[in-house]
């Protein structure tokens, strides 16, 4: 049986009681809505990009602690990098929550993103650790629609 | 905060030499899934909502007649042909008695009451319709008691206008009365709200609605399963319901519609079954129920909710009410009165639904911890995203209780709710 504590660990439950760049960002040139209907999470990513590098980014939005503690640390890990990297962190990020990771030699150090590792035994739960990411993405391509998990 | 009591007779506490109207534990046996363990611990399934778990008995009639039954019906001969087809009828006649319709005929076999509705929509509705007309709904409705009218509104340029609920999730009926006008042409409303748990006064609503000639379909998904139904005492015009939400098979659902109604009403679905004869220049349609079951039907669909309403009748479904009823009032106290939890949905008569959510805590989250315990709830909107605006909460956490549930399955609900608060401390 999994731990409990493996999916609610203590970073993860303590960034969705107190989110990081949990705000709208008046400089933002990019943004994009995400939803997951089957919850009713919503939120909001808003970047300010420069160039292809990410300037500043933000959330706003409601949903469970996964989805939430997820879209704060997004932010937090990607804070000056470039489209290419947040793109790869990205890729990295969905094959660690959905166990693809596990045993694999040539997975990278994910830094602090490596407490979404429990995830993978909750499959349902997939969904909500990368809503934000796959904002995330609609925001860089610019998409105007809001993007689903469904 | 308190339901509804369907029998005050069935209230007495049973004394010591009397036999106890309804042995929970002796029931519990009869359904195979309920001896299962989910992450170690005894399945408690509060669920049932969603789709309720089904009695041996359902099953077995549902292998007998793959076994020793099979052949298509209506159409040969030969004697399983004859054999399926009186028990597929004798389904509708065991539904015909549950229902309290007058004529079987009256019994359409449909997939579900997503089916049911829609059939009635786009028949019925289609042809009475028109431009600036209304159709009259609730804030309590499912989607698929929202959605097709929607649709038809949309295509009609018909106006859909909603019958708020005030705080406790109970129907304005002074409101009711204000929006049913000239213009209305159907009024299509809930039985037992999903998401809620309220129990819609449908008599009173019903003499509104007939009063100013409106006719009136119930969406009775999740009324069946726990209060008594008779439609010719209701005296709605359509109801719907889903045969896997009261212990029968997924797949088959049953349209009840008046005689007359259902007669003047264009068919739904063309194909074989539904037609009394066919040339190319012109089809003759069959008679009712036939003219609304094209094809072949969910045969032990049928069959296995004709078991399923055996087995309810065989309890009694007052008996099935009332420990539900106990179950529920035991259920709302107990998860009450646990600090920061906060119900949705409060009204005077209720059945079946206990929502809530937590300070602090997702409802997402909340079924993710209980799952742990090896209590299954639903998490989300339940398919009625206004009810939740109506109370302003993305969603809610659901426990739904059927005639199999227990006061010591709602203890074990309390001690997991006690757990998500550890978690999230």
């Amino acid at each position: 049986m999994a731990d409990l504590r493996d999916l609610y660990q203590e970073v993860i439950l303590e960034h969705s009681k107190a989110p990081r760049n949990y705000r709208e960002l008046a400089t933002a040139n990019h943004k994009a809505e995400g939803f997951n209907p089957l919850c009713g999470d919503h939120f909001t990513v808003y970047l300010t990009l420069e160039g292809d590098s990410i300037r500043d980014i933000t959330f706003q939005g409601s949903g469970c602690a996964i989805s939430k503690a997820s879209a704060s640390m997004m932010t937090q890990s990607l804070k000056g990098k470039t489209k290419e990297d947040a793109e790869k962190l990205f890729q990295n990020f969905h094959r660690l929550v959905t166990g693809k990771a596990k045993g694999n030699a040539d997975q990278p150090d994910m830094g602090k993103l490596a407490v979404f590792s429990g995830v993978c035994e909750y499959p349902a739960r997939v969904k909500c650790a990368t809503l934000a990411w796959h904002t995330l993405q609609a925001a860089l391509e610019g998409k105007q629609d809001a993007v689903s998990t469904e | 905060m308190s339901t509804v009591a369907k029998s005050p007779q069935l209230e007495a506490p049973p004394t010591a030499t009397a036999p106890r109207a309804f042995d929970v534990e002796k029931v519990r046996r009869d359904f195979p899934i309920l001896q299962m363990k989910v992450h170690g611990k005894p399945l408690v399934y509060l669920d049932n909502a969603a789709t309720s778990q089904k009695p041996k008995a359902v099953l077995d009639a549902m292998i007998r007649y793959y076994e020793q039954g099979n052949a298509n019906i209506h159409r040969g001969v030969h004697f399983l042909s004859e054999h399926a087809t009186e028990e597929h009828e004798a389904a509708r006649e065991t539904v015909r008695r549950f229902l309290n319709a007058a004529e079987a005929h009256e019994i359409v076999f449909v997939r579900g009451a997503t089916e049911g509705i829609n059939l009635v929509v786009q028949t019925y509705g289609r042809a009475h319709v028109g431009t600036g007309d209304e159709v009259l709904i609730t804030a309590m409705e499912h989607h698929s008691n929202i959605v097709p009218w929607q649709m038809l509104c949309e295509e009609k340029s018909a106006k859909l206008r909603v019958v708020p609920i005030n705080d406790s999730g109970e129907l304005r009926l002074d409101e009711f009365a204000k929006l049913l006008g000239s213009r209305t042409k159907i009024v299509a409303l809930t039985h037992v709200s999903n998401a809620l748990g309220t129990i819609v006064p449908l008599g009173e609503i019903v003499k509104m609605a007939h009063a100013q000639n409106v006719p009136v379909l119930v969406d009775g998904a999740q009324a069946v399963p726990h209060i008594p139904v008779d439609v010719q005492a209701l005296d709605c015009d359509f109801y719907a319901f889903s045969g896997h939400k009261v212990y029968g098979p997924t797949g088959i659902g049953v349209l009840y519609g008046k005689s007359a109604l259902l007669d003047a009403m264009p068919p739904y679905q063309g194909g074989g079954d539904m037609i009394s004869s066919v040339t190319f220049e012109k089809t003759t349609y069959n008679k009712l129920p036939f003219k609304f079951e094209a094809g072949t039907p969910h045969v032990e669909g049928a069959i296995g909710l004709g078991a399923a309403i055996d087995y309810v009748n065989a309890l009694g479904i007052e008996n099935v009410g009332a420990h539900e009823h106990e179950v529920l009032e035991y259920a709302t106290k107990a998860v009450s009165a646990i600090p920061g939890v906060r119900l949705i949905g409060t009204a005077k008569q209720k059945a079946g639904v206990l929502s809530f959510v937590m300070d602090g805590v997702h409802p997402h989250d909340i079924g993710t911890i209980l799952d742990q315990e090896g209590i299954a709830i639903r998490t989300g909107h339940h398919c009625a995203q206004p009810v939740m605006q109506c109370f302003g909460v993305p969603a809610t956490a659901r426990a739904s209780f059927a005639l199999y549930n227990t006061k010591q399955e709602v203890d074990a609900l309390v001690r997991g709710i006690e757990k998500v608060r550890e978690v999230f401390a």
